[in-house]
């Protein structure tokens, strides 16, 4: 018992508030989204709010359980986990129920799990141990391959079972990978090579070819001008200008018809408000409309009569920012905003290389949801259906969350011990 | 090496510190800077539901019923909740083409795709039945009740006058109206309209993405309650009114009837008319154009405030009175009359054959051509004026004293100045000083290029029975309680004329009824003053023309007559007059041969029937 105790004395109490408060305004919101008058018993268990109480109690559980594992067992099991959950992956695309076109569900009784939310766990596991061998370095591009792998091996999977939304998000654990020594070209590429994308829809590419060569070329000028810079910035250079001339391509014949209308409607080409461009347009108004101070809780039109679509699990925001206004979203995304650099800033103080980089799988899973996720519903990412962590509806986010976070809480409380 | 890397540990919290700036500017762009997307909430779930209130009823003076309101249903759309209608089916309920339903439709979505437009029209009660059971069928389309304007007697179209839809120039101008919103467009409905519309309210309900009505807006905070139409109670009697349009079938004329002592209007018939509940509702586009396009009869046109007619003969009761406050005439004046009166070159006034010579009552008993003339002439040549002119200019103003050739401000709108030709006139005419008594003489007769409308004729009838003062006519006494009073009309508007001249005239006008030119209109329970009058127009037969008042004590009712080319006064508005009288103060007709006559001339297009002829009696005036 005194164990217990020592163990609950020294988890780090700043995060698991945040959580909470996550948590409690996640379901505060879901009541609020599905608020009938009709319905308004809190524990109406046919109703969403009533469900995700129940969610929310079981990751509750989850997180204590996850608490008293001896933190060596994630380090010791970590290719084990990861194995499994792949071994999931693959018998869900077999066996597993279809839901809104992604067949990535296990239905266990009135339940569904999507293995594929707990798959982003495993993996930042399996990537932990890997690159927190003691002979690992990212500069051999042995190590670099192997750690792609890792990552992207349950993508691949995922984006089998149609769930191009989960399968991206593997990709944040490119920060991991950068954090371990990878050369920052490639999350810088990450970056760059969408909004080239962008610009190579919007505006003429020979323009945006000139552009770039120009770019190159003072690169090349303000660097050491030698052999090796020049092939660098001349492959980079011809990568960029393939890659500008590839994407009309890549838009018009590989996405999906659904997925090429998202990305017209980011970009503002296709205003048909009441087809592809209704989701995001009715988040805007019910965002917006939110004003200042918002309509206060339960006073929110724009969700609770339905007009935005999916309004309690993708686009819950919409909720927050109808009802509690600019205050109120603003506060929700300092909150998460909190939460990740809180989490970087634990990871830091980690002695175990397992446990540093796992801290950076969490925040960058975590992160990435939350951009993506707050990104769509302010019309600032094309329509990607991932829940905002621990606030959206549904069990399997949840606790998938729930573990991921505690997991790393769970090795944070125990860095003092002997590795 | 792991301290090499671990600087980026900076550039990753930077770049998550960004991407949350990044998005906190965003939120403040949408949320604070922006406002459409308020406004775009708003249309998605509020509907502006206006509440119309009940139009004010109208009443007459025993307290009848003569204008109120039936429900009826217009048919809305909100374009943008149209959801695959069964386009047929609705087509079949309302009964229109199908190309006629995609018009309706595009023309609500150009007004707003999100707001609702009025699609068809007053349904009936009857066909809104149907229609009720079925449109759940029909997303976009909801019913909203209104009311339709019905008239209990067919009676004084003109005087109620009829409403509408406001028109875009009544929009722009006043913001209360909105399209689709109905205004009284002419009579007592246009010149009463804020009184009897009452308040427009409005309610805001809030409807789900499936258009399911979720209740009341902030419980109701922002709704606005509707307030009903004030109710008019008319000095209009309406059985009266009914009988004299009932006496003018088949007449080109009118008749107003005056309750002196209040200046209180019994009754304006304008004939030809047409049943007021012809421009009520959805028919009264159809109607209207079908009215309008009538040039036999003219039924819209108001004879009774928009007609001038040369008032003839009665106007010599003016010059009686005008004469004797300019001192040129006392009652004991004679003058002798043969056949005429000539005006140089050979030329008369003609005059019929009677006792010669005659003083004032004799005169206006007879009604003396020549007499009248020399009054005129006595007038205009008076030696305390300096010229012609200055004398026909206090003339004018004399005349003008009695609500001749001016409006009297009555409340029923479109109402005509008449004609007192001014001074200017004349100079324009014969040219400045080139103008005198005889070139105006005809003015003494009622001639030339005088206008009298019917109803300051009626007022002048009143006017006389009051002995020189008049309230201004108007058909609505009391507003909102019976027992109230129309503030617009309590000045009492006096003559130029000394009260004390008025006992000679109206004694002339009682022998005019007793044994005068108006004896047809004698009723023998009743005294009664009256004078005839035949205007001659140049485009067809005289005018019959008839004023009178009764009792010549405590008068109750002074009335005009103008049957228009039915030949003279005493012919056919004397007879009118008399039975209009005789139903006012007596309720029931005595005479019922002279009634069924009156009402079975036909003037306008059938033979000028025989009873000038039969009619031995009837003298010329």
């Amino acid at each position: 018992m005194r164990e217990y105790k020592g163990i609950f004395y020294r988890i780090d109490l700043v995060v698991v508030i945040l959580y909470l408060t996550l948590v409690f305004i996640g379901w505060l919101n879901i009541y609020a989204a599905v608020f009938d008058e009709s319905h308004n018993n809190i524990v109406d268990f046919s109703q969403k709010y009533g469900k995700q109480m129940i969610f929310i109690i079981a990751a509750l559980f989850l997180a204590m359980g996850t608490l008293i594992i001896d933190p060596k067992f994630f380090s010791q099991f970590a290719w084990f986990i990861y194995g499994f959950v792949i071994f999931l992956l693959i018998i869900v695309i077999f066996s597993g129920r279809e839901v809104a076109g992604s067949k990535g569900w296990f239905a266990i009784g009135g339940f569904g799990i999507q293995p594929a939310e707990f798959a982003k766990m495993a993996t930042a596991l399996a990537l932990a141990k890997y690159l927190g061998s003691l002979d690992m370095s990212l500069t051999k591009f042995r190590n670099v391959v192997m750690a792609s792998a890792i990552v992207l091996i349950p993508a691949v999977i995922v984006l089998l079972q149609h769930d191009t939304g989960s399968a991206i998000v593997f990709l944040a654990l490119v920060i991991v990978l950068y954090r371990a020594g990878l050369t920052g070209l490639v999350p810088l590429a990450f970056i760059v090579l969408p909004g080239l994308g962008v610009l190579a829809l919007l505006i003429p590419k020979v323009i945006l070819v000139v552009v770039l060569l120009i770019v190159a070329g003072g690169f090349y000028f303000f660097s050491k001008r030698n052999l090796r810079t020049m092939v660098l910035i001349s492959s980079i250079f011809m990568a960029s200008a393939g890659f500008v001339f590839s994407v009309d391509y890549s838009v018009n014949h590989i996405l999906e018809p659904h997925q090429r209308n998202r990305i017209h409607v980011l970009l503002g080409n296709d205003l048909d408000l009441k087809g592809a461009g209704y989701n995001v347009n009715q988040s805007l108004i019910a965002i917006g409309s939110g004003g200042v101070f918002g309509k206060g809780f339960l006073q929110g039109t724009q969700t609770k009569y339905n007009f935005v679509p999916e309004q309690s699990t993708d686009f819950i925001f919409c909720t927050v920012g109808e009802e509690w206004g600019f205050l109120g979203s603003s506060l929700l995304i300092l909150l998460y905003v909190g939460l990740f650099v809180r989490i970087i800033l634990m990871a830091e103080r980690q002695r175990s290389r397992f446990s540093r980089f796992y801290g950076y799988g969490v925040a960058s899973i975590l992160f990435f949801h939350f951009a993506i996720n707050i990104g769509m519903t302010l019309g600032l990412m094309p329509v990607i259906g991932i829940p905002l962590p621990f606030v959206s509806y549904g069990g399997s986010s949840l606790w998938a969350f729930t573990l991921l976070l505690f997991i790393f809480i769970r090795q944070d409380s125990s860095r003092f011990d002997l590795v | 090496m792991e301290r090499i890397y671990a600087d980026r540990k900076y550039i990753i919290i930077g770049f998550f510190l960004l991407i949350g700036f990044f998005y906190l500017a965003r939120l403040f762009y949408v949320q604070i800077l922006v406002d459409k997307y308020i406004l775009s909430a708003n249309n998605n779930v509020l509907r502006y539901v206006t509440q119309y209130p009940a139009r004010g009823l109208v009443f007459d003076r025993n307290g009848k019923l003569l204008v109120y309101n039936e429900a009826a249903y217009d048919l809305m759309v909100v374009p943008r909740q149209v959801k695959n209608p069964d386009t047929m089916a609705l087509c079949h309920l309302i009964g229109i083409e199908k190309s006629e339903f995609i018009s309706r439709l595009q023309k609500a979505r150009n007004y707003s795709p999100y707001r609702s437009s009025i699609f068809e029209a007053q349904i009936t009660r009857e066909n809104y039945g149907y229609l009720e059971e079925m449109l759940f069928r029909f997303p976009g389309f909801f019913v909203q009740s209104r009311t339709l304007r019905k008239y209990t007697y067919p009676v004084a179209a003109h005087t109620f006058g009829y409403i509408g839809e406001a028109g875009p120039e009544m929009i722009a101008k006043n913001p209360y109206y909105r399209s689709g919103d109905y205004i009284g467009i002419s009579g007592i409905e246009k010149s009463y309209e804020e009184i009897l519309r009452g308040k427009k309210g409005m309610k805001i309900r809030m409807f789900d993405v499936l258009n399911r009505d979720k209740g009341s807006f902030r419980d109701g905070k922002y709704d606005t309650i509707s307030m009903a139409g004030t109710d008019l109670y008319s000095s209009m009697d309406a059985e009266l009114q009914a009988y004299g349009e009932l006496l003018m079938t088949n007449k080109k004329g009118s008749i107003v009837a005056i309750e002196p002592q209040t200046g209180e209007i019994l009754c304006v018939v304008s004939s030809p008319s047409y049943d007021p509940n012809l421009l009520a509702g959805n028919i009264r586009k159809k109607n209207y154009t079908m009215l309008l396009a009538d040039s036999v009869y003219v039924p819209l046109f108001n004879r009774a405030l928009m007609a001038m007619y040369p008032p003839g003969s009665t106007f010599k009761l003016i010059d009686a009175l005008v004469g004797q406050q300019e001192g040129v005439l006392t009652p004991d004046t004679r003058y002798g009359c043969p056949g005429g009166f000539p005006i140089g070159n050979g030329k008369i006034v003609g005059c019929h054959p009677h006792p010669s010579p005659l003083d004032l009552i004799g005169s206006i008993q007879i009604s003396c051509n020549s007499y009248f003339c020399r009054v005129f002439k006595s007038i205009i040549d008076s030696k305390s004026y300096l010229s012609v002119r200055q004398a026909y200019e206090s003339w004018r103003k004399e005349v003008m004293s009695f609500g001749l050739g001016k409006k009297l401000g009555i409340d029923i709108p479109g109402e005509l100045n008449g004609n007192i030709p001014t001074p200017t006139y004349y100079d324009k005419y014969h040219g400045k000083n080139r103008w005198r008594s005889m070139t105006i003489i005809s003015l003494g007769i009622g001639q030339g290029e005088i206008g009298i409308t019917p109803i300051q004729l009626a007022n002048m009838a009143a006017v006389i029975s009051n002995r020189g003062w008049y309230y201004s006519p108007h058909v609505i006494r009391a507003i909102g309680r019976n027992d109230s009073m129309n503030m617009a009309y309590n000045t009492k508007h006096h003559t130029l004329v000394d009260p004390a001249y008025f006992d000679v005239v109206i004694e002339g006008m009682a022998n005019v009824i007793t044994s005068g030119t108006g004896t047809i209109a004698k009723i023998d329970s009743l005294t009664m003053g009256g004078k005839t009058g035949t205007a001659q127009n140049p485009h067809g037969k005289n005018h019959s023309i008839f004023i009178a008042f009764a009792p010549v004590q405590n008068t109750k009712i002074a009335i005009s007559v103008v049957c228009e080319n039915a030949g003279y006064g005493a012919t056919w508005a004397a007879p009118i007059a008399s039975l209009m009288i005789e139903k006012y103060l007596n309720r029931t007709i005595k005479r019922k041969d002279l009634e069924e006559r009156m009402i079975n001339g036909n003037l306008i297009n059938g033979k000028q029937p025989e009873s000038e002829r039969v009619q031995g009696n009837i003298l010329p005036d």
